[in-house]
């Protein structure tokens, strides 16, 4: 070996091997195409949706707990039914949806970002730095997640804003072990001594090769987050204490029909929750694929 | 019991993978007698190892025995099926491994290990087996073999591990030792005090020993006779004085070379030349003749089996000028 | 191994004390320690005299001297609406949610390493996919919409099973437990189920992966070489070594089970600590919610700390030390 030459970021061939790896397995290519179009779903929401579910004008408590495939006041086909207050189902569904997915996906990403960079920066700086920011991820990591969110939500009340706090506060230590790790393992090799001597500044050390090559770990534990953040908030706003009722997701609309659930009116419940387990099973599959392809020494 | 203890002819094991099919014993033949030790010598990846698993049936797919007989005192035993294996296993045929760091479980005590492999055949108290176990421990040399028994492989040394798992596979007086090498992983002192003790046993027991290694030095004093092996097939085989002191093979040659006790102070080591193809690339005739200084055209095509009184060889240079 | 026990005691001390200050910095640093602590309906001069006692007038640092002073003695505030001790009342109710947690921990291990071992030993079979693709499935759906499911299907659907409550309660052993009867066990089927799915998969996963890595390895293949039968392998040699990484894991993950129970218990109206935390939660008797989570902080440290021990047993690598 004469030079030692600076490797390429290696963004691209993970792009690369991400969607080799994904389009490897039937399992994996149905459930990305179930996630995007999920996110379309999402997106077009307001303009496919049947109604819009909470705009007061355009329900009407008469059409209140119509079973699935009933027929309107108005004449227009409920094909999910309807729930207590007369809401169409399928149009609270897709609301519902947006929501689940933008909670998610908004602290999975605000996560992501304290997270990495807390942990590249303990990696970066040593001890104590990296003591200090390790026992504090430690201390995290040791309590289950639904607790925290739980305990903070129960302390500081609810909200969409502070639900949000609480989901990134429970992710962003799995986020700062990960990079913490992969980036201790970048920074023992020789390319980075090298480059520290050519008098690169810590930024561009840290962000310009660090980090590329935490990307892979990183890839696959933000998908299980997403799908876990979804998950989370569901249950909170199930309990009653994550998202007001101004701003449902499909955890609070499975909670509105969990009362009548004995009665009959199964439809208020299951179909939001076949929706919400569709939503995080197809992140799941795709996100354990991910894991087998880029990074097989994760947990489980 | 007249014929060899084991005899096995044209053995052929192949590993079907995605990159291709491996041929990792090509066609091998030899026998080992009642109490005789046999060497089998080759480098990493020659396919001896593989030899050895094949016998008892241990190959991990996607390798199998393909073709080939395995006569084990008279009886063939590839295809067996898998009862009457594995009680040949252990009893009749027992195996030494390399590293017994990795070969003994480590969250089992020596006394379960030893124990299970007894009752593993016979129907006895476990009383008798722990008896039985201690009385091995004691004849391999292990002091205090009560204590040790109820120790994990962990709080051993080296060299009493292998003895441990040489114990092990005493346990039954077996008819066939393999021996994969067993003292590799062991410091020189060590090693030359396990030879010692193997030879013994088997002469004392009236084992067949196979040893396979890559240490020739090791071969020539415990041998009776040596296999060379490369590339999957043997190439030379005869007894061990005749092979060591007048080597046909150019292969065998080039060993013996190569070995720096048999080059005078001073003087260049000399190395074979190249590298040994890997499996998939092996070219076409003698699988040696890319490096070796005496090939010609004549060696594309495969060299038959010579022979000239106790030694065997496949070359059509034959070096050492044999009287017929 | 006392070392170990008093380092890791220590420790755990320190976590708990630590754990105490953040716990008394979101009450009385952060959050409004006034409507926390004191009912909201109470009059003037009982909140001046409870302001006195809680000692709320004082300095932070007094304050929290105060509150670890109370802790220490049990005393963690009473109950706005039951006008109890705090602490009893999530003492009284954990026996409950335990009970839940330890048959859900026993079903997660019953179900999960046989599927797991299933699986491991037949890998990359329909069988092996159906299995991981179901634990994907496992953990993807939520726990307290399963919970739902569980009871329409069980309950309402087929009447087999009761939706709620606990059945008959009996004392034994001085421990209330509902396992005795028919009627308790009925009761406690659904819940337990709905808490141990998560960590079904989870369990599976586990030792699928660990027999994955531990069948190549050496020691299985000295282990079949002795003529030990398949089933001994796998359920000694091969289980013994990965059930370590198993206890530890789930042993962590217990927390989690003790979490997840407060969705289980609000839904099959379970009578635990979880339960009670909810409904505290939403009528505001806040004392209740701090009492659970110093409760629950110590049980999650106690659990942590018998794991670390757990772990030196079960490994005798660690428990012994290396000798000789």
């Amino acid at each position: 070996m004469t030079a030692i030459s600076l490797p390429r970021l290696k963004a691209d061939s993970l792009a690369s091997r991400a969607l080799n790896g994904i389009l490897k397995s039937p399992k994996a290519t149905i459930a990305s195409v179930c996630c995007i179009l999920f996110v379309v779903i999402a997106v077009i929401g307001p303009w496919i949706a049947p109604q819009n579910p909470y705009d007061l004008m355009q329900i009407s408590i008469m059409d209140a707990k119509l079973s699935p495939g009933s027929e309107s006041m108005a004449g227009a086909t409920y094909w999910l039914g309807t729930d207590g207050q007369g809401r169409d189902m399928l149009s609270a569904m897709i609301y519902g949806l947006r929501t689940s997915l933008a909670v998610g996906l908004v602290s999975g990403i605000v996560a992501l970002g304290i997270g990495t960079s807390l942990g590249l920066v303990a990696a970066y700086y040593g001890a104590p730095v990296d003591t200090l920011i390790m026992r504090l991820v430690d201390l995290m990591l040791g309590f289950p997640t639904i607790l925290v969110a739980l305990m903070m939500l129960a302390l500081i009340g609810q909200g969409l804003g502070k639900v949000m706090a609480a989901l990134v506060l429970v992710q962003w230590a799995l986020f700062a072990r990960a990079v913490r790790g992969a980036a201790l393992v970048e920074k023992g090799k020789e390319y980075v001594e090298a480059a520290t001597c050519l008098g690169l500044g810590k930024g561009r050390i840290l962000f310009g090769h660090l980090l590329p090559n935490c990307l892979p770990p990183l890839l696959v534990i933000a998908t299980l987050q997403v799908a876990n953040a979804i998950s989370a908030e569901a249950t909170l706003s199930f309990l009653g204490i994550g998202l007001p009722i101004t701003e449902p997701s499909l955890g609070l609309l499975i909670s509105n029909g969990y009362e009548v659930l004995m009665s009959g009116q199964y439809w208020i419940s299951v179909y939001p929750g076949l929706l919400l387990v569709a939503l995080v099973f197809s992140i799941n599959i795709v996100g354990d694929r991910l894991r087998e392809v880029l990074n097989p020494r994760l947990q489980p | 019991m007249n014929g060899p203890t084991l005899k096995v002819e044209n053995l052929h094991t192949h590993f079907f993978t995605q990159k291709g099919v491996v041929k990792a014993v090509d066609g091998v033949s030899f026998e080992v007698a009642r109490g005789e030790v046999l060497g089998l010598v080759g480098e990493s990846g020659s396919g001896k190892t593989i030899t050895g698993f094949s016998i008892l049936d241990l190959v991990d797919p996607p390798g199998r025995v393909t073709a080939g007989r395995i006569l084990f005192q008279g009886q063939d035993i590839v295809g067996l099926p898998s009862q009457e294996m594995r009680s040949l296993r252990g009893r009749r045929i027992a195996m030494i491994f390399q590293d017994p760091m990795m070969t003994l479980n480590p969250v089992l005590s020596i006394e379960t290990q030893m124990v299970e492999t007894i009752l593993a055949h016979e129907n006895v108290s476990r009383k008798e087996a722990r008896a039985r176990s201690r009385d091995a421990l004691g004849m391999v040399g292990i002091p205090s073999p009560d204590e040790r028994l109820a120790s994990y492989p962990h709080q051993f040394s080296g060299g009493m591990r292998q003895r441990a798992a040489i114990a092990i596979a005493l346990l039954h007086r077996p008819e066939l030792i393999i021996a994969d090498e067993p003292t590799t992983a062991l410091d020189v002192t060590i090693q030359s005090q396990i030879l010692a003790q193997m030879q013994g046993l088997t002469k004392q027991l009236g084992m067949a020993l196979l040893w396979i290694s890559h240490d020739l030095g090791v071969v020539a004093g415990l041998a009776h006779r040596v296999a060379v092996m490369y590339a999957g097939r043997i190439v030379e085989i005869g007894p061990t004085d005749d092979v060591l002191d007048h080597p046909t093979h150019p292969y065998t040659i080039g060993l013996l070379q190569s070995v720096p006790a048999n080059v005078p102070r001073g003087a260049p080591l000399l190395a074979i030349p190249g590298m040994a193809p890997p499996p998939l690339q092996r070219p076409s005739g003698c699988p040696f003749r890319e490096r070796c200084a005496f090939a010609t055209a004549i060696c594309e095509t495969e060299p038959p089996l010579d022979a000239a009184g106790a030694v065997a060889w496949r070359c059509f240079h034959p070096q050492a000028r044999r009287a017929a | 191994m006392t070392v170990f026990i008093i380092r890791r005691l220590s420790q755990s001390l320190l976590v708990l004390f630590i754990t105490s200050i953040i716990v008394f910095a979101g009450i009385y640093a952060i959050g409004n320690p006034i409507d926390i602590l004191i009912a909201p309906d109470a009059t003037f001069a009982e909140r001046e005299q409870a302001i006195r006692a809680l000692g709320l007038d004082q300095t932070l640092v007094e304050q929290y001297g105060t509150f670890l002073w109370n802790a220490l003695h049990g005393d963690l505030g009473r109950s706005f609406v039951f006008n109890q001790p705090s602490i009893d009342l999530i003492l009284n109710r954990m026996p409950a949610t335990l009970e839940l947690a330890f048959v859900a921990l026993f079903l997660s291990l019953a179900i999960g390493i046989p599927l797991g071992l299933w699986s491991g030993l037949r890998p990359n079979t329909v069988l092996d996919e159906t299995i991981m693709t179901g634990s994907i499935l496992g953990f993807s759906l939520p726990n307290f919409w399963q919970g739902m499911m569980l009871i329409m299907i069980f309950s309402v659907w087929l009447g087999w099973l009761p939706s709620t409550g606990r059945g008959e309660v009996d004392t034994v052993l001085g421990m209330r437990t509902s396992l005795t009867s028919w009627s308790g066990i009925s009761h406690l089927i659904l819940p337990a189920f709905n808490l141990a799915l998560f960590k079904i998969s989870l369990v599976t996963r586990l030792t699928r992966s660990g027999v994955r890595e531990n069948m190549p390895l050496d020691f299985v293949k000295f282990a079949r070489a002795k003529g030990l039968s398949e089933r001994r392998i796998v359920s000694v040699h091969v289980l013994k070594n990965i059930m370590i990484p198993i206890v530890t894991v789930v042993g962590v993950e217990f927390g989690g089970i003790i979490a997840f129970a407060i969705v289980t218990e609000t839904i099959f109206a379970w009578p635990g600590m979880g339960k009670l935390l909810i409904d505290s939660i939403m009528r505001l008797d806040r004392p209740v919610v701090v009492a659970y989570l110093l409760v629950v902080v110590t049980l999650f440290i106690v659990i942590n700390f018998v794991v670390d021990i757990l772990y030196s047993l079960l490994d005798p690598r660690i428990r012994l030390g290396s000798a000789a």
